[in-house]
């Protein structure tokens, strides 16, 4: 029922299928473009709202996002504002210090330096024990809030690291790495304040 | 054989899972959940009845020597373009599956159904294979899921039944394989093969 396998018809068959198949590939990736971004969109601007007070400008908008390298490590910066006053900073950070695979998060500060709140955006830890942070009414992640990093009596690590953070049971390692996300996070933080780029 | 009769045979006599033991490892590693393993058996029926209906329609003008690269192709775009659908308008879910929606590529059952019937039917005849086979491969999925999110979890499609923790090792691969070969047994007891 095939056609004979001569190196003309091969040569023929196999453009013809990659032609098409190349074509189909473009028009698709065309129309979903614009939905795949304003999905990216979507998701980063439930991520800010998460995690810095009620704000009324557009945080994902290019004008509000700063570009930020802590010890080489690059964090985006999402500056929350309601009217002209800014109400907080909401720092993408990621580490790579997960149980497996990078874990990237949203950390929101207040501009005094308070850790509004924080939210997970992708991780890959083990499901029913690391996974547990993307979970936003965690103890864990609930510990988080309100605490000022920069305080003495806050000290952000796991109390096995003699910190002042509960970790998750049987989850040290995703516990110690969160808590360097929110410490790269807070650096950032720091940074943007010194160099008064804050006051904008 | 009748056009009801190939979907039949998809979810009992030759349901991939259970009878021909096919594509294993999605199934393990995206059964943590059963709405994990419904959106993967899904996307795999998505794939396996386009695919099977373009080989069937396509089979006749391929020869013999570039029949697998071919089908690679027809199947890697079909997959790709899922991938792109799936990111547009269902991003959870996408989130969720992640790396195993590019891995369908590579699942056996695809290629496997378009070497061993697409090529040969007709286009109807492929296509309700298609639907068969993937509505097995969905059923199992979702089944094996729905009990290891039960087991390791405590919650039924997401909504918690009790409070604690559940037996966590059924939501790791170890439990996995348990629930799978436990189920094994169950469907040839029940199906006398």
């Amino acid at each position: 029922m095939a056609i004979e396998s001569s190196l003309r018809n091969m040569v023929i068959v196999l453009f013809a299928v990659c032609l098409v198949a190349s074509a189909a590939l473009g028009g698709i990736y065309t129309l979903t473009k614009e939905p795949i971004e304003a999905a990216q969109v979507a998701k980063t601007n439930s991520a800010i709202a998460a995690v810095v007070p009620e704000f009324d400008n557009n945080p994902s908008d290019s004008a509000n996002v700063r570009v930020v390298d802590v010890d080489g490590a690059v964090s985006k910066v999402y500056v929350a504002k309601k009217g002209d006053e800014i109400v907080g900073y909401a720092i993408e950070s990621s580490t790579s210090k997960g149980f497996s695979g990078n874990i990237t998060i949203m950390v929101g500060f207040a501009p005094d330096g308070t850790i509004v709140n924080t939210s997970v955006i992708s991780h890959a830890e083990t499901p029913g024990l690391g996974a547990k942070i993307a979970n936003p009414e965690d103890p864990f992640i609930v510990q988080f809030a309100g605490m000022n990093p920069g305080s003495p009596d806050f000290k952000l690590a796991v109390r096995k690291d003699g910190g002042n953070v509960d970790a998750i049971t049987a989850s040290t390692i995703t516990s110690r790495a969160f808590c360097d996300a929110v410490n790269t996070a807070y650096k950032v933080f720091c940074k943007i304040n010194e160099s008064g780029e804050a006051q904008e | 054989m009748s056009k009801f009769g190939l979907i039949t045979k998809g979810i009992i006599k030759e349901n991939p899972t259970f009878a021909l033991v096919l594509g294993m490892c999605p199934t393990i590693a995206t059964t943590t959940s059963a709405i994990n393993g419904l959106g993967m058996g899904l996307a795999t029926t998505f794939v396996l009845i386009l695919s099977n209906m373009l080989i069937a329609a396509v089979a006749p003008i391929i020869p013999a020597k570039i029949k697998i690269p071919s089908y690679i192709v027809i199947i890697a775009s079909l997959v790709t373009v899922l991938q792109f659908v799936m990111q547009a308008y269902v991003p959870d879910l996408y989130a969720t599956l992640g790396i195993f929606i590019p891995l369908i590529v590579v699942n056996c059952i695809i290629l496997g159904r378009a070497e061993a019937f697409a090529c040969k039917h007709s286009i109807l005849d492929s296509a309700m294979d298609g639907i068969g086979i993937g509505l097995g491969f969905s059923l199992s999925l979702t089944v094996i899921g729905f009990v290891r999110e039960l087991l390791g979890g405590l919650s039924i499609f997401g909504n918690r039944i009790a409070e604690g923790d559940g037996m966590l090792a059924f939501v790791l691969a170890p439990g996995g394989f348990l629930v799978l070969g436990y189920l094994m047994v169950l469907f040839r007891k029940v199906t006398k093969q």
